[in-house]
């Protein structure tokens, strides 16, 4: 299997009030097709920066200064932000930690679903006819009824009930569970080769988690696509993951398989993760 | 919901219906001069009285709302459109463009508005369409200041990060995320514009500068009546009141609205 994603060397630094702040120190990071990784780390170790680094979506405090993060063997860093938008959504998705926040309040499910459907088709159109980049109102209203019916099939698929119903709610009327899904939903539009999973489960209740975790790995088999996810959970990682990389501080402190990082861990960080996930195993 | 909410839409929508219903509810035409019944005081065939012309008030009041109330709207139109699209570009770009931006509202706000107005008005020609237009290039600045403000704050949050992750370009996220979830303090000073707009249009025709004479609207009504302020006092009574009355209708829902937001 040869190399989906691959980070060089990537830095990224804060530039804040004449400081140089580093939060991510000469990462490199490698995810094959079809596999799920693992990325732990303690909070503020530079795990979200890092992912938000692969399509440049940064705060705007935050530079990438060095490195090269090669996707299907182009550099996205050195790629016009026109292309880079064909690749967000569409090849590489997330979620996010807080499901309820990363929604638009004022808009309905269905529409942040339909949406990331709609980016799509119109990039495809403006790419291919340059020239006729107006399509027919007639088009448009089509366009939008098939949305519309793929979001509701795509609702359907991360396991909402009626989904026909919540096509129409906003995100406040829905509880967080069913938000994370209405987001695995808008991820999974556009079939996306690599799915950033930046620790979906944390503000979920224990429950929830195992739901949420179950549909992903239950649509990792049926759909097949790469995943990285992000985590402070070592028990997820055991469940879910193949591989780990661990981040300490801005690096990459160690990396190998899941057995290899339980039983003979290196670095002085990971050792005391392991540790504290045994004891609470105990 | 407030009782001056419910009280303000009551009065904006009287009147507005007024304004529609202008030609089915007056029984003169506006402009039709009367030699027999000059400066005749309000009774029951002309509800309002006579001016010195012989026309009927009532009539030129309704025919002027319709005037009056559609420069405010529209003129607030132009206006909430402009600052919705300098202000959420200043805001969303940031950097050198919003300086730009910023600094000529400064300079905008900087000109004492009124007296830019009646210059533009002496040099072009005073018509409904020429107000309308330069009461709207001269009022959008604090709409684009609201909206930068906003914006400013809306764009750092988690959901314009996602709609950005899932590919939508900076036009998209502007237009469908950050303008709507910023729209509705730009909404209560927009209504609140109205009643401003109304204002300026009544001292401009006041000041003969505004909407030409036949045709009627609240100032123009007005400085007719001046002369003979002596001896009809409905002729600036009545168009002085519904004046009044809109401007506190507008008021009403906008303070109305901004209590509820």
């Amino acid at each position: 299997m040869h190399n989906l994603l691959r980070l060089k060397n990537l830095t990224v630094e804060f530039f804040q009030n004449k400081q140089v702040i580093p939060a991510v120190k000469e990462a490199n990071l490698e995810i094959k097709e079809n596999e799920i990784v693992g990325l732990v780390g303690e909070s503020g170790s530079g795990k979200t920066i890092t992912t938000l680094a692969i399509t440049r979506i940064l705060p705007s405090a935050a530079r990438i200064t060095s490195g090269e993060v090669i996707f299907e063997g182009i550099d996205l860093l050195k790629i016009q932000e026109e292309q880079l938008r064909e690749v967000r959504g569409k090849k590489i998705a997330y979620i996010f930690q807080e499901p309820t926040m990363f929604l638009n309040p004022i808009k309905t499910c269905g529409f942040q679903v339909a949406e990331a459907i709609i980016t799509h088709q119109n990039t495809d159109k403006s790419r291919t006819f340059l020239r006729f980049r107006r399509t027919s109102s007639q088009g448009k209203v089509r366009d939008k009824f098939n949305a519309r019916k793929k979001a509701i099939e795509l609702l359907k698929q991360v396991r909402l009930s009626s989904p026909e119903e919540i096509f129409f709610d906003y995100p406040h009327q829905l509880s967080g569970g069913m938000n994370q899904r209405v987001m695995i939903a808008q991820a999974l539009a556009s079939n996306p080769k690599l799915l950033i999973a930046d620790e979906p489960t944390t503000n979920l209740d224990v429950d929830t988690e195992k739901e949420i975790l179950d549909l992903l790995l239950d649509l990792h088999e049926r759909i097949g696509f790469s995943c990285l996810f992000i985590t402070h959970n070592l028990g997820l990682i055991k469940r879910l993951c193949s591989r780990v990389y661990v981040m300490y501080r801005g690096s990459i402190v160690e990396e190998g398989n899941l057995n290899k990082i339980f039983t003979t861990p290196q670095h002085e960080h990971t050792k005391a993760l392991v540790e504290a996930f045994l004891k609470i195993g105990q | 919901m407030k009782i001056s909410l419910i009280i303000g839409i009551i009065i904006i929508a009287a009147l507005s219906l007024l304004a529609i219903l202008a030609p089915v509810i007056s029984r003169y035409e506006p402009a039709a001069i009367d030699q027999n019944n000059l400066l005749v005081p309000p009774s029951a065939k002309h509800l309002m009285g006579t001016d010195s012309l012989g026309r009927d008030l009532f009539s030129r009041i309704v025919f002027g709302a319709r005037i009056s109330l559609s420069i405010g709207i529209i003129a607030v139109g132009i206006a909430t459109l402009i600052g919705i699209i300098l202000g959420s570009i200043a805001g969303f770009y940031g950097g050198w463009v919003d300086s730009l931006i910023m600094r000529f509202v400064d300079l905008m706000l900087c000109f004492p508005t009124f007296f830019l107005i009646l210059a533009v008005v002496a040099i072009l020609e005073p018509s409904i369409f020429n107000i309308m237009i330069i009461i709207g290039l001269t009022s959008w600045m604090g709409t684009a200041r609201l909206i930068r403000a906003e914006i400013l704050s809306l764009k750092e949050r988690e959901f314009i990060q996602a709609a950005r992750a899932i590919g939508a370009s900076n036009f998209r996220i502007i237009l469908r995320h950050l303008i709507p979830n910023a729209i509705a303090p730009v909404l209560v000073s927009a209504i609140l514009g109205i009643a401003g707009a109304v204002l300026v249009e009544s001292a401009l025709s006041f000041l003969g500068l505004g909407v030409q004479p036949p045709v009627p609207s609240w100032g123009n009504i007005l400085i007719e009546a001046k002369s003979t302020l002596g001896i009809a006092w409905w002729l600036t009574l009545y168009p002085g009141i519904f004046i009044l009355v809109t401007i506190l209708g507008f008021n009403l829902i906008g303070e109305g609205l901004r209590q509820r937001i």
